[in-house]
């Protein structure tokens, strides 16, 4: 096995190096689900010491069709997109097909301290915004030296 | 059966740099071409349609909600900006294209000239 840091020039061996060193700065330890890049809906997962914000970007859809569940702290995004793909029998063509049809779903490991009591979720312009509210405990808090 | 199939195939004339490319769907019938994009985060009054020429110009800009001070953790969308041109072929009409945009996703009808309507041509037999 040859590893592609051997390899310096390799853009791609930077940039999950930088996204490992990203993840683990902020309690975001690499989990055992990983958090596998591309699939529908794209995910972003931001965080503030107080929340965790996830943003996965579903445009389409009725919010009444995506579930969203949250145990301890693994959230589950699912849904699914109808195709609008002509019927066979239609006279008309394909000529680009790129937009994701079907079921879709993504789970995503969030940090232990999270209150899964304090989620707050909204879709606006077919982007799915999942507010995730963090214990209080879990606030750096500033230790004064007597 | 169907007309040429040289009709907006997704010929990026343009250098798209800094912008994300919007997937979408193509679909051509006998009066003319339905196009969907997917633009997931970009409000009705950011997204810009431009028809110059025989180009299609698609752009958009993706605004999200965040609190203050939130630091990216993953990000698959990583880029502010939606950008995709493609060339519109003779036979389609560039005036007359209806949009029509709803929770991220853009759909847009372009019409075919009224001279290039499919006409079915008769065999004659002898």
């Amino acid at each position: 096995m040859i590893y592609k840091a051997l390899f310096p020039r390799d853009v791609l061996a930077e940039l999950e190096r930088l996204q490992r060193d990203m993840q683990q700065a902020d309690g975001f330890l690499p989990s055992i689900r990983g958090l596998a890049r591309g699939g529908f809906p794209g995910l972003n997962v931001g965080s503030t010491p107080k929340s965790v914000e996830v943003h996965a970007f579903i445009p389409g859809l009725d919010p009444s069709a995506i579930e969203i569940q949250l145990e301890k702290s693994v959230l589950t995004i699912a849904g699914e997109r109808k195709s609008n793909m002509p019927a066979r029998e239609d006279k008309s063509t394909v000529h680009i097909d790129e937009r994701f049809a079907g079921k879709f779903r993504r789970v995503i490991a969030l940090p232990d301290d999270i209150n899964p009591d304090a989620v707050d979720a909204q879709y606006r312009d077919g982007v799915l915004h999942i507010s995730i509210q963090r214990h209080e405990a879990a606030l750096p808090r500033r230790i004064t030296i007597q | 059966m169907t007309e040429q199939a040289t009709v907006a195939k997704a010929t990026e004339t343009h250098r798209s740099e800094g912008a994300l490319m919007p997937p979408v769907d193509v679909i051509e019938d006998v009066s003319g071409i339905t196009l969907y994009a997917d633009l997931p985060g970009v409000p009705k009054d950011r997204l810009s349609l431009q028809v110059e020429a025989n180009t299609l110009t698609i752009e958009g800009d993706l605004t999200l909600d965040a609190p203050e001070g939130m630091e990216a953790v993953h990000a698959e969308v990583g880029l502010p900006r939606f950008r995709r041109v493609f060339t519109l072929s003779r036979e389609l009409d560039g005036d007359k294209v209806s949009a029509d945009f709803n929770q991220g996703v853009l759909k847009l009808r372009i019409p075919k000239a009224a001279h290039a309507q499919l006409r079915k041509i008769d065999i004659r037999v002898s």
